[in-house]
């Protein structure tokens, strides 16, 4: 059985191997270290001279890694912990992002910052946050986050070869879980019926066609989302669907929507402090597509708009748990 | 050359080279022209000229091969005119006219020709500018990347940052720092403790002082240092002390008149015109209608079209 991260890691060995113009940078990632978690092990013994571990300088390892974009190559960063992506908001946004249209013609910037995201191994207030929400909404920058059901082989060679910068979160607890498997999940199935690289969609292998509710989870909250799941149908007999996007912006909604209008709830799951987040954004198309038709408002299960605390007891009352979706679920289908 | 390393001159005593002379002559009429479109209202948004900063692109021209890859700043006319003599391009740019050498999305201070990119974040470049020496050391070709930056510009953590890993993988970088001792309206003596020299020396890199306007003078002065770096010698900082003799934009000049004129008299126009009156005025003529008939020409044309990638 592989685990995500070792999922990821053999996805960049893919990636270095496919690509000689491919360069990593980030801090600590050469061997025999290969990184605070481990994703790029091997990779600096592979590639010495395209690996390399840099100062701790978040805001030029971006912009390195743009300068060899705007040379004719191609290059991944890792921020060590996504809460530092904060340091290199100027070379994402006003430089990346930017320089793919700002010169009157498109400039591609193949450019993928790696985030390690997310809580629930007790780091902290600056090193646990979910900092997807602002990234979204910059032309030319897309954000994706890596799943249990997606290869991340091809994630990578999609977002390289896409031209434009990508920044990726990777939630770091599901680092250390397994990749799916059928039995990985209980009674969850995926399927891609969105093609390969769309959003996985899961459901019980012997449920109905029509869910009664359908929650749309990233990567990193999938797993709390397929537990509510389990729980809604185990106590309530409440089917759901859980859909898992790796693009999480731009969002293309378009071929949820006939699951989406047919079910009693729709539900949106994220790691990000409520406000201004992926969820309100992917709501919003929501709404504008199916006004009138959705049975009643999307529930939106956001951390709490507050600091992520240490303590495994308090960081459990600021992120959703399984027990938050189940109950928010409930609560819409009961008010 | 680990320590800083002086280079003054003084006059222009190395004598007058027409194709200079007329690379000076015309940035000078360019950016005059570009306040007077403004005065005008023929010309929106902002601008920063170069006015008295002529002379640093122009002696470093014939030093960049083709391929090097140059980062401007947002005072950066002189340095795109210096490499591309292609005052209509860049008109057309901050007019949003046909021909605008980025369809006029980019403006005045975002230019992205060849392997000529400025942008208008301070700082910003540097990095990048690393990226891209990384890239010319790793694929073993012989280019070099060259970063205009200002004084002011040392305010901004990248660059440090960049500076850093430049000396710590000997990247062929070269900075050049316009030095015209102003940031906007803040003095430098009160935005900079201490002085880039030492700023360099902290990092192990190689300064250069360079004071005077003889172009002919510092390119060869440059020259060796210049190859020095794209040998492998890792990088360098040329710091120009240099005089802004505009405002920092338009008309938001916050210094005295007499501080101004003091500025003036560094003015290599002036030191140019007083070694050949007569050819001077000959160059400038041309210059001066070459620009004029350049604007007309440029305002003349329909609106550019962003079409979109």
């Amino acid at each position: 059985m592989e685990r995500v991260a070792e999922n990821l890691n053999r996805a960049l060995h893919a990636a270095f191997a496919a690509d000689p113009d491919l360069f990593l940078l980030g801090e600590d990632v050469a061997d025999p270290y290969g990184g605070a978690f481990k994703i790029t092990k091997g990779l600096s013994s592979g590639y010495p001279d395209r690996v390399l571990s840099t100062p701790i300088s978040e805001q030029s390892l971006v912009g390195v890694a743009n300068g060899l974009a705007l040379s004719g190559g191609r290059a991944i960063v890792e921020i060590m912990f996504g809460d530092f992506a904060t340091l290199a908001f100027d070379q994402i946004v006003n430089f990346a992002a930017k320089s793919v249209a700002m010169y009157g013609r498109r400039v591609e910037v193949p450019v993928i910052v790696r985030c390690p995201t997310g809580g629930r191994r007790g780091y902290g207030p600056t090193h646990s946050q979910s900092l997807q929400k602002h990234f979204i909404g910059v032309p030319h920058l897309s954000v994706h986050e890596i799943s249990p059901f997606h290869d991340s082989t091809a994630l990578l060679a999609g977002l390289l070869a896409d031209g434009e910068p990508a920044v990726l979160f990777e939630d770091k607890v599901l680092y250390t879980q397994p990749m799916y498997e059928p039995g990985t999940d209980g009674p969850f199935v995926a399927d891609f019926p969105f093609g390969a690289g769309g959003p996985a969609r899961l459901r019980a292998s012997d449920g109905d066609d029509v869910a009664d509710c359908v929650i749309i989870a990233p990567g990193g909250v999938a797993r709390r989302a397929l537990a509510a799941a389990g729980t809604l149908f185990a106590e309530h007999e409440i089917t759901c669907e859980v859909i898992v996007p790796t693009r999480l912006y731009p969002f293309d909604v378009e071929p949820l929507l006939p699951a989406l209008a047919g079910a009693e709830v729709v539900c949106l799951v994220e790691d990000c402090a409520a406000g201004g987040t992926w969820g309100t954004e992917v709501a919003a198309r929501v709404y504008q597509r199916l006004w009138g038709r959705l049975r009643r408002p999307v529930v939106l299960c956001s951390a709490e708009a507050e600091v992520i605390p240490t303590a495994a007891h308090l960081e459990q009352t600021v992120l959703p748990q399984a027990s938050d979706i189940h109950r928010a679920i409930w609560e819409a289908l009961h008010a | 050359m680990k320590a800083g390393t002086a280079i003054s001159v003084a006059g222009i005593d190395a004598g007058i080279d027409v194709d200079d002379l007329s690379s000076l002559l015309m940035i000078r009429h360019f950016e005059q022209s570009v306040l007077d479109l403004f005065a005008r209202g023929l010309l929106s948004g902002t601008t920063h000229t170069c006015l008295g900063q002529e002379y640093v692109p122009v002696a470093l021209g014939p030093l960049l091969a083709p391929d090097d890859f140059v980062f401007s700043n947002h005072r950066g006319h002189g340095h795109y005119l210096a490499r591309f003599d292609d005052p209509e391009g860049l008109l057309a740019e901050m007019t949003g006219r046909e021909g605008a050498v980025c369809s006029g999305v980019g403006g005045s201070q975002h230019i992205f020709r060849g392997t000529y990119l400025s942008t208008g974040v301070q700082g910003e470049s540097l990095p990048v500018a690393v990226g891209t020496a990384l890239w010319f050391q790793r694929t073993g070709l012989p280019g070099i990347a060259v970063a205009y930056i200002g004084d002011g510009t040392w305010g901004e953590g990248a660059v440090y940052e960049a500076l850093n890993l430049a000396a710590l993988w000997r990247l062929p970088l070269l900075v050049v720092v316009e030095n015209n001792g102003i940031a906007q309206t803040t003095p430098t003596a009160r935005a900079m403790a201490g002085d880039i020299a030492g700023r360099a020396a902290a990092f192990g890199i190689a300064h250069v002082s360079v004071t005077g306007s003889d172009v002919a003078a510092i390119r060869a002065r440059l020259a060796p240092v210049v190859e020095r770096t794209r040998a492998g010698g890792g990088p360098v900082v040329v710091e120009f002390a240099t005089h802004r003799l505009g405002p920092h934009s338009k008309g938001d000049d916050t210094r005295s008149a007499a501080e101004v004129a003091a500025e003036r008299e560094h003015d290599w126009h002036d030191a140019y015109r007083r070694l050949d009156p007569d050819l001077f005025a000959k160059v400038e003529d041309e210059q001066r209608t070459r620009i004029a008939e350049a604007v007309d020409r440029v305002l003349a044309r329909p609106a550019s079209v962003w079409e979109r990638g």
